[in-house]
């Protein structure tokens, strides 16, 4: 199980801030081919991931990363701090 | 060091002055305060949202990137999330150093930083509309200057 999070746009295409996934995925990139599968919404948010960027356990990571002990997961749109 | 996430407004000059006396053997003190922007059609609202938890722990890093890269006496970040008026301080950064290049770069330093590595996004709720701010490719470029 897994604790999938998401922010700004990312979390109004989705249409949820947060939900709880079992999931087998080995990297980052294998949960997001799973979720856009899953449905339309997904799908739709997650059609172009140069756009997006992912945490790890609150850590900025990559999509190639490995989900091996991983929490968290956080996925958003770049930061627009300050 | 300190860093603040909160929804309330501030007192930039009382938080400058604070600062300013917490500053020990300091000769130079830099703040920078960022306000909400009006845009054309109008701004009504920024609604900022944050991601709790992270949002402290990469200001931390980034205050500590800061700390090991020039000799600071002194430094702090607050950064407001939900909604803001027009006006309204969005957030502020003070350093403070025993000279005054240390403290102007690294205030610097911590403002490219927070803009494009502390997980805040910004909504504009507009009369033209409401839409999400985007990042700027030129952001993210300001990094590599450090």
């Amino acid at each position: 199980m897994i604790d999938v999070l998401y922010f700004a746009w990312v979390r109004e295409r989705v249409g949820l801030p947060r939900e709880r996934i079992e999931t087998e995925a080995a990297t980052v990139a294998d949960l997001v081919a799973e979720l856009r599968v899953r449905e339309a919404r997904y799908d739709a948010a997650f059609s172009d991931t140069s756009a997006l960027r992912v945490a790890l356990d609150k850590e900025l990571s990559s999509f190639d990363a490995s989900l091996k002990g991983v929490r968290e997961v956080a996925f958003f749109p770049p930061m627009t701090g300050g | 060091m300190d860093v603040r996430v909160q929804s309330e407004l501030f007192d930039a000059g009382a938080e400058l002055t604070r600062f300013s006396l917490a500053s020990e053997g300091a000769g130079a003190v830099v703040s920078f305060t960022g306000l909400v922007r009006d845009v054309s059609g109008g701004l009504s609202v920024m609604e900022i949202e944050h991601y709790p938890g992270m949002t402290e722990k990469a200001i931390a890093d980034i205050l500590a990137q800061a700390q090991s890269r020039w000799d600071l006496s002194n430094a702090m970040v607050i950064h407001r999330f939900g909604p803001l008026k027009p006006g309204d301080q969005i957030m502020m950064v003070a350093t403070a150093a025993r000279h005054r290049a240390a403290a102007f770069a690294s205030a610097d330093f911590l403002m490219d930083y927070l803009k494009s590595r502390a997980p805040f996004w910004k909504k504009e709720v507009t009369g033209e509309g409401t839409g999400w701010v985007a990042a700027q490719d030129e952001d993210e470029a300001a990094l590599k200057r450090w």
